[in-house]
């Protein structure tokens, strides 16, 4: 079983299950270093350097800061994995507030027994995204936790970016008449983690959008900046859950068009056959935006140019509060309120 | 998707919304049976749309709805039991027992495996012999053949590792039951589509003789529906009471034979108990003797009894029987909301509660 | 109470009575259902599937008909004419 990595020198107590991680590989010491140097650190293509924090350079703009945690099963899927997953997440969680993706922590959390090749694998996926994405983990930290306390691995990326002036005001900067817009079809990475999660055997299997926004929210604010109220990647609780915290921040009603809403048609398959409402699901490469009135053609013209966001579509107003938060016109033509999701979905047979 | 989109266009569904008007002379009060009619009348607008011509009052057809709590007790027992792997439709894993649900099981270490097909649950216990495999196998006749399938499958393939936790119901025996009520208030029935689609329904003549209410077989899709509507109000303005069928490119009058007798071959008739209707006579479905090693009631008999229902402030049986709307429940929207639901119809999103609060706009006119 | 979604056969895996299975296309999406009880179903065929297993065939002629009674009523009324012919596209 004795994997070319742990031929040297380890202790008999993990000689055993030596191609995977154990629980001394977490305890510091000469066991950890080994792992830093000869699986995490040329797997992320990074130089070790022996400090305790990280030294960032800004260039004078303000910082944006945001964290997250990924804990999502199973650790791959198609169109992605638990590490292409947590860098995009975070980096796309600094662009929808106007900051350009610059430095990157990472916090792994290690299940005590996962294969070595698991970890290498999500992590070249961390270094591929981090590369595309242009921002540079300069921290990060290492636990290993006993079998049956986490399911494989998790992740945590905390990400520091640039804010570029004209900041989007935000949701509650909304105004009547400013048009809803998505970025591209929706509820693409839930319908690919229901699908392989629950082992649905759909073939094509449904794939996750994840992908970095940030390059469609550059070309968008170069050119129509001052324009552009709110961006938000519309991750758990999918677009839904997106409108619901618009319409609060900004007290008016969100309308939606139930007809102009961009599907693609295997996500859309997927949810008559199990039952769900795409609005519902989540997105990790999707975007919703509001923009005022007068550029919104000129917003979609623009991120139809960039790749991920080539199927960007006008899908609803903002609108004066009226009775509730957020309404749907259905495909019939008649008006309806949409709910919030309740819990995670789940398919149904009723 | 074909058979399915055609069905949604909204400019037929404008033609027969205004057909529906031109016939009806008075508001006409129909009952949808099945909780998935419930769930289109609602979501497109289609209930809202007709009603100050026609009351629908949603029907008992939401398995999620009628299991009785000390069932999903049981099913929650099951899952908490070492060697055991409870398999579930996801409609189920939400609804509260007499303390928690599946989902809440799973989250305390229960082994709850959610599967889209009771098939799947067969071939995940060939998979895995080692494990005791339990089907939870709630439903109406639309779903009995696939719980059926699933013991003469099991069976073939000698599998001694599954069994299932049977509570099926009827249709039919609920609709009698809810023309027998004294308050009754249904003047006719848009019967459940693809329970007809097994069943058939050359059964409702004798129903329809007896009670003197059209009963129309009717889809799902809005024009399915609004079809079966007029039909209703066509028969209603005449008065007749005839069974007709505006589900013909699926539902044959004899139903599927194929699946009514693997459902015969598996199942009984048997008196069944229905959350918050009570026991209505030969309203379900049991393993006949020769399946009983298939039982999981028999393997794993239930150890806890559960607690008094009827201390229940839940208005589900009045609401299932269309005796009550949803949005007339003291407790509706305020203390009972699908985020903490008070009985089940606001827990699945078939339930007529659930379906109300999730998309009918909060002023009703 | 019983989500039933139309798909077409696409591909026979397994004949046996009890054990028939199919592929079945839901629009671009693919899955193997279960076709006991619809064993009469050949490709091409649409048949409605519950739960993973087919219930039902597709009558394709009785499927135009309430298109056709829609469509003869607006016209003995007058009251359009210019309707577009029933989506027929997946």
């Amino acid at each position: 079983m004795a994997g070319p990595v742990w031929q040297f020198n380890c202790p008999v107590s993990v000689s055993a299950q030596s191609d995977c991680v154990t629980l001394a590989h977490g305890e510091g010491g000469r066991l950890m270093r080994r792992l830093l140097d000869h699986v995490i650190h040329p797997s992320l293509r990074i130089k070790p350097r022996f400090a305790d924090a990280a030294f960032l350079r800004p260039t004078g703009n303000r910082l944006a800061f945001s964290t997250d945690s990924y804990v999502v099963s199973p650790l791959f899927f198609p169109g992605g994995d638990i590490g292409t997953l947590g860098v995009y997440g975070t980096c796309n969680d600094l662009a929808v507030t106007g900051a350009i993706p610059r430095w990157l922590s990472l916090s792994l959390i290690i299940e005590e027994g996962l294969p070595l090749p698991v970890l290498e694998k999500v992590l070249q996926s961390v270094a591929q995204t981090t590369a595309e994405c242009q921002i540079q983990i300069v921290t990060g930290d290492t636990k290993v936790v006993p079998h049956g306390e986490i399911d494989g691995l998790f992740l945590n990326t905390t990400g520091i970016g640039e804010l570029i002036d004209p900041i989007p005001p935000g949701p509650e900067g909304l105004q009547v008449n400013d048009v809803l817009i998505v970025s591209g079809p929706i509820g693409r990475h839930g319908i690919a983690i229901l699908a392989a999660r629950e082992q649905l055997d759909f073939q094509p299997a449904p794939a996750s959008d994840c992908a970095p926004l940030f390059p469609a929210i550059q070309a968008l604010r170069s050119a129509i900046g001052s324009e552009v109220r709110a961006l938000r990647d519309a991750t758990r609780g999918g677009v839904t859950a997106v409108l619901h915290e618009w319409a609060i921040a900004s007290g008016k009603t969100l309308f939606l068009d139930e007809s102009r809403i961009p599907v693609d048609s295997v996500t859309r398959s997927a949810c008559e056959l199990l039952g769900l409402e795409p609005l519902h699901l989540a997105c990790e490469g999707t975007m919703l935006l509001a923009v005022a009135s007068t550029h919104a053609e000129q917003a979609v013209s623009i991120l139809r140019t960039i790749d991920v966001s080539r199927q960007a579509a006008i899908i609803g107003t903002v609108q004066p509060r009226t009775i509730a938060p957020v309404i749907i016109r259905r495909v019939l033509g008649r008006e309806q309120s949409l709910d919030e999701p309740t819990g995670a979905p789940l398919p149904r047979i009723c | 998707m074909k058979y399915l989109d055609e069905y949604r266009d909204g400019l037929r569904a404008e033609q027969l919304m205004a057909r529906i008007r031109s016939v009806v002379t008075r508001r006409w009060v129909l009952m949808e049976v099945c909780g998935g009619q419930t769930h289109s009348l609602l979501k497109h607008g289609i209930e809202a749309g007709l009603q100050d011509v026609i009351e629908l009052v949603h029907g008992p057809g939401c398995p999620v709805c009628v299991t009785p709590v000390e069932v999903i007790d049981h099913a929650q027992e099951l899952a908490s039991q070492p060697g055991v792997t409870l398999c579930s439709f996801g409609d189920m894993l939400r609804v509260p027992g007499s303390e928690s649900s599946l989902l809440q099981v799973r989250a305390q270490g229960g082994s709850v495996k959610l599967v889209y097909s009771p098939l799947e649950a067969v071939t995940f216990a060939q998979q895995h012999p080692d494990k005791q495999v339990v089907f939870f196998a709630v439903g109406f006749e639309t779903t009995a053949p696939a719980t059926a399938l699933a013991v003469l499958q099991t069976h073939q393939r000698a599998l001694k590792n599954f069994s299932l936790l049977v509570h099926h119901v009827r249709v039919q025996p609920a609709m009698e039951a809810i023309m027998q009520m004294p308050e009754v208030r249904v003047q006719a029935f848009l019967a459940a589509g693809h329970v007809c689609t097994v069943m058939g329904y050359d059964t409702y003549a004798s129903f329809v003789e007896r009670y003197r209410v059209p009963v129309v077989v009717t889809g799902f899709e809005p024009l399915d529906l609004l079809s079966g509507i007029l039909e209703c109000v066509k028969q209603l303005e005449a008065g007749t009471a005839l069974v007709v069928n505006e589900y013909a490119r699926i539902v044959r009058p004899e139903g599927n034979l194929t699946a009514r007798q693997i459902v015969d071959q598996v199942y009984e008739l048997t008196d069944q108990t229905w959350r918050g209707l009570g026991v209505i006579s030969q309203s379900g479905y049991r393993l006949k003797p020769a399946w009983h090693q298939y039982d999981a009631a028999r393997r794993f008999p239930f150890r806890q009894p559960s607690c008094d229902e009827t201390q229940s402030v839940c208005h589900a049986g009045e609401v299932l029987s269309g005796r009550m709307r949803p949005t007339n429940c003291p407790s509706f929207g305020t203390r009972c909301t699908p985020e903490s639901p008070w009985g089940a119809p606001m827990v699945s999103s078939e339930g007529a509660c659930a379906a109300y609060y999730r998309y009918r706009l909060p002023i009703i006119n | 109470m019983c989500l039933g979604i139309p798909g077409e056969v696409t591909r026979w895996i397994d004949r046996d009575p009890l054990l028939a299975r199919a592929e079945v296309r839901f629009g671009e999406l693919h899955r193997v259902c279960h076709l006991a009880c619809v064993p009469e179903a050949e490709v091409g065929d649409y048949v409605i599937v519950h739960a993973g297993i087919a219930i039902s065939k597709v009558n394709p002629q009785e499927a135009r008909r309430l298109f056709d009674e829609i469509d003869k009523f607006e016209l003995q009324h007058e009251l359009a004419s210019d309707i577009p012919p029933p989506c027929n596209s997946s």
